[in-house]
C-alpha cells in the first residue's frame, strides 16, 4: 500500500473513533443503554490504535508491545478493586493520564529541539501540555494517597501557602513565556517540569477529605485539558476531541460538586475546608434520645413511607447488604422505601449509587436530593446510615456554621428520624450535628452493619408472625 | 537526522481551536444528559477515552527517536494502556450492577 493510502486509513480511523466516543457518552445517559456506550468506546479505541500502528513512521514495535502488555497486566487488577476503592483508582488513572501527557510533551520538546523545529506556537503548546500533565500527575497521586489514607486526610496548611503556590506558578509561567520566545533555553524547560510536579503536590496538601469529590472532578478536567494541549502540539484532532470530552465532563462534575457544597472553585482549592471546624464553640451538653433495634423495627413496620439517607459511613461499615435486607423486608410488606442521595455523599461523584447498586438495590429506588426533599415532610421514618453533614439542619439557618448554605437532605422534616451512629463524634467536617438533638430524632448507637442486621432480624421474626 | 519525523505545524491553529470549541460544546451537551446515577461510571469512561493519548505515545515509542524520546514514549504507552484497560473494564463492571426493579415484586 502506498503511504498516502495508509495515511487516509489512519485518518479515517481517527474520525470513526471520535464519532464513537461521542456516541459512547450519549449512550451512557441512561442505565438501559449505558453498556452499549462502553462497547462503542472500546471499538473506537481499537480502531484508533490499529490505525496508528499502520503508520509507516513506526520502525520498531518491540517497546510498544512490551509497554502495552505491562499496561494491560497492571490495568486488569486495577479494574477489580472493591467499589469503596474506586475513588482511589480514579485518582490514579488521572495521574497516569497526566503522566502520559507530560512525557509525550517532554519527548517532543527534546526531539524538536535537536531538529530545530520548535516554533513559538509549538513551544507554548508543549509548555501548557507539560504544565497541566505533570501537575495532574503529582496532584492526582496525592489525592489517591489521601483517599487511600496513606497520606493524612486532614488539610495540611502553613503560613503564606497561597503566596508560595502563586509564586511557583508565576515562575513556571514566566519560564514558559521565555521558552516561547527562545525555545532553545532548555534549562528553563527543566524548571517548568520541576515546578509543575511540585505545584501538583502543593495544590492538594491543603485539601481535606470532605472536598475529595470536587478535587477529583477538577483533576479529571485537568487530565482532559492536558490531552487537548497534546492535540495542539501534535496537530491531532482526535486528541483534541477526546480530551475536550473528558475536560468538559470533569468541569460539569466539578460544578455540580461545588454547588452541592455551596462553595466556589477558588474556595475549594485555597480554602482549606475542615480547618475552621476545629474552632467551633464550646461543647454544650445536650441530650439525645436513644432507641433499640426492636423499637426501630416497630416504627418501620408501622410506616407507609420510609427514606434511607446513606453516607460514606455506610460503605466503611460494609453495611450495604444489611441495608438491602431491611429494604427487602419492608418492600415485601408494601412499604415504600426510597434512598436519598446527596451529590457529595461518598468520595466521588455518584459513588453512593454504585455502592447501593452493588448491593442489588434497584436504581429506581435511588432518588436525587432535590426530588426527595419534596417528599420528606410526608415521610414517616427517615433512617440515616453513616451520613452526617449532609443532613445537618444548621446548614439552613446557622450562619456561623462552616457548612451554612450547603444544600442538605431535610431529614429533620420527616415525622420521625432515626440516626444510626457509632458514637456522638462529629463527622468528616468536624461539625456537631443538631439533627441528633431534635425532638423527632432517635439515636441508635452502634456499628451500622450490626445494628441493621438486628433490625433486619427483628423484621423477619415480626413479619412471619403477622402473616 | 532522517526526514522520518513529522515536521510540526501543518494544521492551521484556528482549525484546531474550532475543533476544540465544537468538541467542548458537544461534551457539555452529552454529559449534561448523563443521569446522576451514573456519574462514577461517567468519570471512569471519559478517563478511558482520554487515554487516546496512546496514539501519540505509540508513535513516539516506535519512531526512530533520540533514546530519551523512546524511553518516555514507552512509559507513556504503558500509562495510557493501563487507563484504557482498567477504565473500560471497571466501567462495564459497575454498569452491570445497575439493575431495574425486579418485576416479580
Amino acid at each position: 500500500m502506498s503511504p498516502a493510502i495508509i495515511d487516509s486509513i489512519t485518518k479515517f480511523s481517527y474520525v470513526l473513533a471520535a464519532a464513537l466516543f461521542i456516541f459512547s457518552l450519549r449512550w451512557l445517559s441512561r442505565p438501559q443503554t449505558a453498556r452499549r456506550g462502553v462497547l462503542a468506546g472500546v471499538v473506537g479505541m481499537t480502531a484508533a490504535i490499529v490505525g496508528t500502528l499502520l503508520h509507516p513512521e513506526i520502525t520498531t514495535y518491540l517497546w510498544i508491545v512490551v509497554a502495552a502488555a505491562l499496561g494491560t497486566a497492571v490495568g486488569i487488577p486495577l479494574s477489580r478493586v472493591p467499589l469503596t476503592a474506586v475513588p482511589q483508582r480514579t485518582a490514579l488513572s488521572h495521574a497516569f493520564g497526566g503522566l502520559a501527557a507530560g512525557l509525550v510533551g517532554t519527548a517532543k520538546y527534546s526531539l524538536w529541539l535537536e531538529q530545530d523545529l520548535l516554533t513559538p506556537f509549538k513551544t507554548s503548546a508543549i509548555v501548557i501540555e507539560v504544565l497541566l500533565g505533570y501537575l495532574t500527575f503529582t496532584g492526582s497521586l496525592m489525592a489517591a494517597g489521601k483517599l487511600q489514607e496513606v497520606i493524612p486526610t486532614r488539610p495540611i496548611t502553613f503560613r503564606g501557602q497561597n503566596y508560595v503556590n502563586f509564586a511557583m506558578l508565576g515562575i513556571a509561567a514566566l519560564s514558559g513565556v521565555a521558552l516561547a520566545i527562545n525555545p532553545s533555553l532548555w534549562p528553563l524547560f527543566g524548571v517548568v517540569i520541576v515546578l509543575s510536579l511540585l505545584f501538583g503536590v502543593m495544590l492538594i496538601l491543603p485539601i481535606g477529605g470532605a472536598d475529595m469529590p470536587t478535587v477529583i472532578s477538577i483533576l479529571n478536567s485537568y487530565a482532559g485539558l492536558s490531552a487537548v494541549a497534546m492535540g495542539f502540539v501534535l496537530d491531532n484532532m482526535l486528541l483534541v476531541t477526546a480530551g475536550a470530552l473528558d475536560g468538559s465532563s470533569g468541569f460539569i462534575l466539578s460544578l455540580i460538586m461545588c454547588r452541592a457544597m455551596n462553595r466556589s472553585f477558588t474556595n475549594v482549592l485555597f480554602g482549606a475546608f475542615g480547618q475552621v471546624a476545629a474552632a467551633t464553640g464550646p461543647v454544650v451538653q445536650k441530650t439525645a434520645k436513644t432507641a433499640t433495634p426492636q423499637d426501630v423495627c416497630d416504627m418501620l413496620e408501622n410506616a407507609a413511607r420510609v427514606v434511607v439517607v446513606p453516607g460514606y459511613g455506610m460503605a466503611v461499615a460494609q453495611a450495604q447488604h444489611r441495608v438491602r435486607e431491611v429494604y427487602d423486608q419492608l418492600t415485601k410488606r408494601g412499604i415504600d422505601v426510597k434512598f436519598a442521595i446527596h451529590p457529595v455523599a461518598g468520595r466521588m461523584p455518584g459513588h453512593m449509587n454504585v455502592l447501593l447498586a452493588e448491593a442489588d438495590i434497584p436504581y429506581e429506588a435511588l432518588v436525587e436530593m432535590d426530588d426527595i426533599n419534596r417528599d420528606l415532610p410526608q415521610t414517616d421514618v427517615v433512617l440515616v446510615v453513616g451520613a452526617n453533614d449532609v443532613v445537618n439542619p444548621a446548614a439552613r439557618h446557622d450562619k456561623s456554621s462552616p457548612i451554612y448554605g450547603m444544600p442538605i437532605i431535610d431529614a429533620d422534616k420527616a415525622k420521625l428520624c432515626v440516626a444510626i451512629k457509632r458514637s456522638m463524634n462529629p463527622g468528616f467536617a468536624g461539625i456537631e450535628n443538631e439533627l441528633y438533638f431534635a425532638d423527632n430524632t432517635l439515636m441508635l448507637f452502634g456499628d451500622a452493619k450490626a445494628m441493621l442486621g438486628e433490625i433486619a432480624k427483628a423484621l423477619t421474626g415480626g413479619g412471619s408472625g403477622g402473616h | 537526522m532522517e526526514a522520518a519525523h513529522a515536521a510540526p505545524a501543518v494544521t492551521d491553529l484556528w482549525t484546531i481551536l474550532l475543533v476544540f470549541m465544537l468538541s467542548t460544546f458537544v461534551g457539555f451537551q452529552v454529559v449534561q444528559n448523563v443521569s446522576r446515577l451514573l456519574h462514577t461510571p461517567l468519570m471512569s469512561l471519559t478517563n478511558a477515552i482520554s487515554a487516546i493519548a496512546v496514539v501519540a505515545s505509540i508513535l513516539i515509542a516506535g519512531e526512530p527517536g533520540n533514546g530519551i524520546s523512546t524511553v518516555l514514549g514507552t512509559i507513556a504507552v504503558f500509562a495510557s494502556m493501563t487507563n484504557i484497560v482498567s477504565g473500560f473494564m471497571i466501567t462495564d463492571r459497575m454498569l452491570k450492577m445497575f439493575k431495574a426493579r425486579d418485576p416479580k415484586k
